[in-house]
């Protein structure tokens, strides 16, 4: 790979990251805190109070203060997304969206959000009063979790987990908790409805999503994530999504699968507002409601994040040794390309029947990925290391796979359906 | 022993772990106790990672809460109408639990005193290499592999029975 170096090795060096993001390794700021109060702090505190000081309370500072970072920031990019949801969906439905609160509606949600939280906050007096309020904060504290093992630059991540992959994984399966708590303490036939078909659609897309993570960790041979990014630093083509073409295929099983896994149209039947008015979330009100719908919107990102750790390069960049699409502004342009196609298929595509939605799961994704793991397994076989040859004969069959599949769907769709009998 | 942060927070995990396992034996209400199974699964999960066990606490989680957790509370909600069930036990379930719950106590209390050194693995900063690649190779290249295939056939079995269960008969 390293000829690909070669290949633009006159080019001017433009890294555009270094400049304006220094590097935080946050591993350095633990050993840091911990110096601070081994040789600072403890000389200075009287001996008996010193024998017994844990060192160990800087790490835990330390931790406190990056979890703060991510609570005090992470809850911006809903009042983003929301905003660009909203404008998006304007545009294409040929309207404006919000115009009125501040400069073409830039601080509408600000305004929304303050509403929300001077609102009542209704707990139904029938239902579980305990359940009811604690929901929101599984939800909440899952979806930021999953944000601590994403790398969104060099060193900028909180922690290098050995089982990075597999670690939010599990945290997001638990968000069904939550989900299901909602559901069953608001006492209402409508949030047990949804909370059921929440459940029952985030437990099955798990696997295809699962399955197809597989595929790539099978690729790098490791569950870290920084492992992951790292082995995609050689340009566009040693991205995971093009380095065989079974990859290729996981990439669209995992991202539509995520987009079930977050609850968005076509896959929005767990709050189908012409069913089952807003579904698990229809007895919040105020600040309880904000929280699900921040959770939402930070579920939205992250899953967007983690789709281009995997598939997308991380915070490589496209080109080998240059910082097009790379470091922290090219992972965060990356990620808001996926989410801006979720918004994309929210309105313009309808909503799914229960039926087709666990038939497309069942019958075909989970299929389709066991296919995948196994293509992978023979083709890590075949080719034991990535070489020119192995991307660019990945390359072909994932470009004559398009080709010859936008012609049979071409031909399918030119097929008039037969008239019905009426 | 010593007071040390790590021990505080093995104490809390522990506390927390059996705290709720009392708590689902005790609660009336079903879907609390289920609830607070969760909480102790999670305790569970944090005490393997105390044992620098990483990728043993994410599958903890990722199987009992994600999982099976998720078909319990399913299960209840579809089944019962009343939460707030009376359990009745007889004498003879009484006599029967109490035998193997003083059975499982010997068990563990036997073990417990045939360890010969309790240390805490965190307390003295050194660092296990991370086990993932190391299970990988025992299940998969090592003495499991038998019993891990044996395991999954199992499973096969029991999907293959469940779907044969829940299929509706075909009348020709």
């Amino acid at each position: 790979m390293s000829d690909f170096r070669a290949m633009f090795a006159g080019f001017p060096n433009f890294n555009v990251s270094e400049g304006f993001f220094p590097n935080i390794n946050l591993q350095e700021k633990l050993n840091w805190a911990e110096e601070f109060i081994q040789n600072v702090l403890i000389p200075r505190l009287p001996e008996a109070v010193a024998a017994h000081f844990p060192v160990e309370l800087g790490t835990v500072l330390v931790m406190f203060a990056c979890a703060g970072i991510f609570v005090g920031v992470v809850p911006l990019l809903p009042l983003v997304l929301v905003l660009a949801e909203r404008k998006v969906a304007a545009r294409f439905q040929n309207r404006t969206g919000p115009m009125r609160v501040g400069p073409w509606g830039t601080l509408q949600t600000l305004a929304d959000g303050i509403k929300l939280i001077f609102k009542e906050d209704f707990i139904p007096p029938q239902g579980d009063k305990l359940l009811f309020l604690l929901a929101p904060y599984i939800i909440f504290a899952c979806s930021f979790a999953v944000f601590a093992a994403i790398p969104f630059g060099e060193n900028i991540l909180v922690s290098p987990f050995n089982i990075g992959i597999f670690y939010i994984m599990a945290i997001s399966s638990v968000i069904v908790m939550g989900v299901i708590m909602a559901g069953w303490s608001s006492n209402s036939k409508w949030s047990l409805l949804g909370s059921l078909r929440s459940a029952a659609q985030i437990v099955s897309y798990e696997i295809p999503l699962g399955l197809s993570i597989l595929t790539v960790v099978m690729l790098v041979e490791s569950l870290s994530m920084v492992d992951i990014v790292e082995s995609q630093s050689n340009g566009v083509f040693s991205w995971l999504i093009f380095r065989s073409p079974f990859t290729f295929i996981a990439f669209f099983i995992f991202f539509i699968s995520a987009i079930a896994e977050v609850n968005r149209t076509p896959f929005d039947l767990p709050e189908a507002e012409s069913e089952i008015v807003a579904g698990f979330h229809t007895e919040y009100s105020g600040m309880r409601f904000a929280l699900f719908f921040i959770a939402e919107y930070a579920n939205m990102f992250a899953v967007s994040a983690i789709a281009v750790t995997l598939f997308l390069g991380g915070w490589q960049g496209a080109l080998p040794g240059y910082d097009i699409l790379g470091g922290m502004p090219g992972f965060v342009i990356k990620t808001l390309a996926l989410v801006f196609l979720m918004m994309w298929l929210r309105w313009t595509l309808p909503r799914l029947r229960v039926d087709q939605l666990m038939n497309l799961c069942w019958k075909y994704f989970i299929p389709i990925a066991f296919f995948n793991i196994l293509g992978t397994g023979i083709w890590g076989l075949i080719f034991e290391e990535d070489s020119v040859w192995s991307i660019g004969i990945s390359c072909a069959i994932i470009y004559i796979g398009l080709i010859s599949a936008y012609m049979i769907a071409g031909r399918v769709m030119a097929q008039k359906p037969e008239p019905q009998p009426s | 022993m010593d007071f040390t942060l790590t021990n505080f927070i093995f104490y809390g995990f522990a506390l927390m772990t059996v705290g709720s396992a009392l708590l689902v034996v005790t609660v009336r209400n079903i879907v609390h106790a289920a609830f607070s199974l969760m909480v102790t699964l999670f305790g569970v999960a944090g005490l393997y990672v105390f044992l620098q066990a990483d990728f043993l606490a994410a599958t903890q989680v990722i199987v009992y809460v994600g999982g099976i957790l998720v078909l319990i509370l399913f299960g209840v909600m579809m089944t019962s109408g009343r939460l707030e069930m009376r359990i009745h036990i007889e004498r003879g379930q009484l006599l029967l639990g109490g035998v193997v719950a003083l059975a499982l106590l010997t068990l563990l209390l036997t073990v417990i005193a045939n360890t010969p050194a309790w240390k805490n693995l965190t307390d003295d900063g050194t660092e296990l290499p991370p086990t993932t690649e190391k299970i990988g190779e025992l299940i998969l290249n090592g003495p499991f592999l038998l019993p891990f295939e044996v395991v999954s056939v199992l499973l096969l079995v029991a999907l293959i029975g469940a779907a044969l269960i829940s299929r509706k008969e075909v009348r020709d």
